[in-house]
């Protein structure tokens, strides 16, 4: 949180960001406790009627320091943290960090558990999507997209509570795999919701795609050209709705993505509705990501052959020795992780989500720095609102998708 | 050192070539090529990545704290080439002593923000940079939170006095 924006507050007598007299700027301070700003965001705008001269960001409200937490807990246990950084995203953090990890230790994940993470990443996104587009929209005026999509993020996340007994911060994927077998009647439920799902989301864009109001209000709006994008460090469906076609899952797959037949939706436009329509197609691409690892889901191990890093089944810690040595010692002091470091790359909802862990030989991770997609793309709003009307601000910054457990960590 | 089989790879030799004892080290380690790079180059070898080598992103920016070692900080970098999907890893070693670096703001805009939580979080200090202020901790906060003599409880354990 910065000191010109202290400054500002108390500068009502005619002075302004640029420094600037002029009676005719108007400083509006909006959030952090703004419905539109989805969580704890302040935006500072410089106003010559109804223009933004200038737009300046406040972060930090949600910092809960889960990097210097990370640094004092076991590999396992840092999984539990990873879920609370991007909160509508969980899997797909826990899927990041595992992976790092999983990367650092040199352990093989069976086919098994790649694919139950592919499919459980992609309902993720799609969930992710769904409270994007329900909290866009009625932002934007739509109140009743908002209905619809929560009633199916709701079948997600019954779901998610079906396979690891809780609906949000699910910790499912463990670093060796899953963190428990997959529930009986699993298939069942799953494949009644992607059979479901196309059907859903024409529903959405029956209410939007050629709404005269929502074209209205996306249309042209929030226009920020490639190259400034990528200079400004935005990723994700942003990039895809200006025209890039870079997608991590395609450019350096990962947990088998590579086996997988999707396409990635972009458009030219690089505007509010372009990242509207990336967005919905995205969610038909995931479920059909997703109808493949359901119909094609390997059989075998949801854990890796690890017996220094994965728990001992139950059933053989009461008559194998060996089995409850390995239980003690990773219960009571976590395993070790070879020296090195790496930074792992996935693709989230929001964008190119990074993991940088190193490791110094012992069982707690040395540093963890989370790349959160929505810092980057956050950076952004700046370039995108100024010189635009404010009532576009709603529109730009609903637009964004930020999480901002993410911004802030 | 700057390992000798490292120098066959095309970045290393161009970058080798461009700026002489810009590199000071380097390894290759889970297929991550890093980079050891001479502090005072930084900027320079950044620009040339960008602008001959396509390293058109700088997708993260971050510290990390050796205490009690020295050089204590390393700045990392990670760039990434959209053309060759290529990533690389750029390090600035530290003193803490003289935990100043020049900013990369002026190659990619993106570094605004990174650099910022950097110098909050760390308190190394980037020259150049058009607003080094805090970002996620209040503006009156006193320490650097992740730093490793920095306890992790904090300083103070309530806001009651």
């Amino acid at each position: 949180m910065s000191q010109s924006i202290a400054h500002m507050d108390a500068s009502t007598n005619g002075e302004t960001l640029l420094g600037t007299p002029s009676p005719r700027r108007l400083i509006l301070n909006m959030g952090p406790q703004h419905p539109s700003t989805h969580g704890v965001l302040r935006l500072l705008l410089e106003l010559d009627g109804e223009t933004i001269v200038k737009a300046d960001l406040d972060i930090g409200y949600l910092h809960t320091g889960i990097e210097k937490q990370c640094e004092n807990l076991t590999y396992q246990q840092v999984v539990t943290l990873t879920d609370r950084v991007d909160y509508l995203s969980n899997l797909a953090e826990n899927l990041c960090y595992c992976l790092a990890v999983e990367k650092l230790l040199g352990i093989e994940i069976p086919p098994m558990a790649q694919w139950m993470r592919v499919m459980l990443t992609e309902l993720t996104r799609i969930s992710s999507h769904l409270v994007w587009l329900g909290t866009h929209a009625i932002d934007i005026g739509a109140m009743s997209v908002f209905l619809y999509c929560f009633r199916e993020r709701e079948d997600i996340l019954r779901i998610f509570e079906m396979f690891s007994g809780q609906r949000m911060m699910t910790s499912y994927f463990r670093i060796g795999g899953l963190a428990l077998e997959p529930p009986r009647g699993w298939h069942k439920e799953v494949k009644q919701f992607l059979d479901a799902f196309p059907g859903r989301v024409d529903e959405y864009e029956e209410l939007l795609t050629k709404n005269p109001i929502w074209l209205q209000r996306t249309k042209g709006v929030g226009y920020v050209p490639l190259n400034d994008l990528l200079d400004l460090g935005v990723t994700g469906p942003m990039l895809r709705a200006a025209g890039l076609a870079w997608d991590v899952r395609k450019a350096e797959p990962y947990s088998s993505y590579e086996k997988f037949d999707f396409d990635v939706p972009t458009r030219n436009e690089g505007d509010v509705y372009a990242r509207y329509q990336v967005r919905v197609e995205e969610m038909r691409q995931s479920a059909r990501i997703a109808t493949q690892a359901l119909e094609g889901m390997p059989a075998g191990p949801w854990v890796a052959d690890a017996p220094h890093v994965v728990l001992p089944d139950r059933e053989k810690m009461k008559t194998q020795m060996e089995a409850l040595i390995y239980h003690f010692k990773i219960v009571t002091e976590g395993f070790r992780v070879p020296p090195g470091e790496v930074y792992q790359v996935i693709e989230s909802p929001r964008g190119e989500l990074g993991y940088y862990v190193v490791s110094n030989g012992t069982s707690k991770p040395y540093r963890v720095h989370i790349h959160g997609p929505s810092f980057g793309n956050l950076q952004a709003t700046p370039r995108m609102i100024e010189g635009r009307l404010i009532a576009d601000v709603i529109a730009s910054l609903g637009s964004i998708d930020f999480v901002l457990g993410d911004v802030d960590r | 050192m700057l390992p000798d089989h490292l120098r066959d790879i095309q970045i290393v030799s161009a970058l080798e070539a461009q700026l002489p004892g810009a590199i000071v080290g380097g390894n290759l380690q889970h297929s991550e090529l890093t980079l050891e790079i001479d502090p005072p180059t930084i900027v320079a070898v950044c620009q040339f990545l960008k602008q001959q080598q396509q390293f058109v992103r700088l997708s993260d920016l971050t510290a990390v704290d050796w205490y009690p070692r020295e050089p204590r900080f390393q700045v990392v970098y990670h760039l990434h080439c959209l053309e060759r999907n290529e990533r690389l890893r750029l390090k600035c070693l530290l003193d803490s002593s003289r935990a100043e670096v020049d900013s990369v703001t002026c190659v990619w805009r993106s570094a605004d923000w990174y650099e910022r939580e950097v110098f909050d979080l760390f308190g190394i200090v980037f020259r150049n940079h058009p607003r080094l202020q805090r970002i996620l901790m209040p503006e009156d906060w006193e320490g650097n939170p992740l730093r490793k003599d920095y306890p992790v409880h904090g300083y103070k354990y309530s806001y009651a006095k």
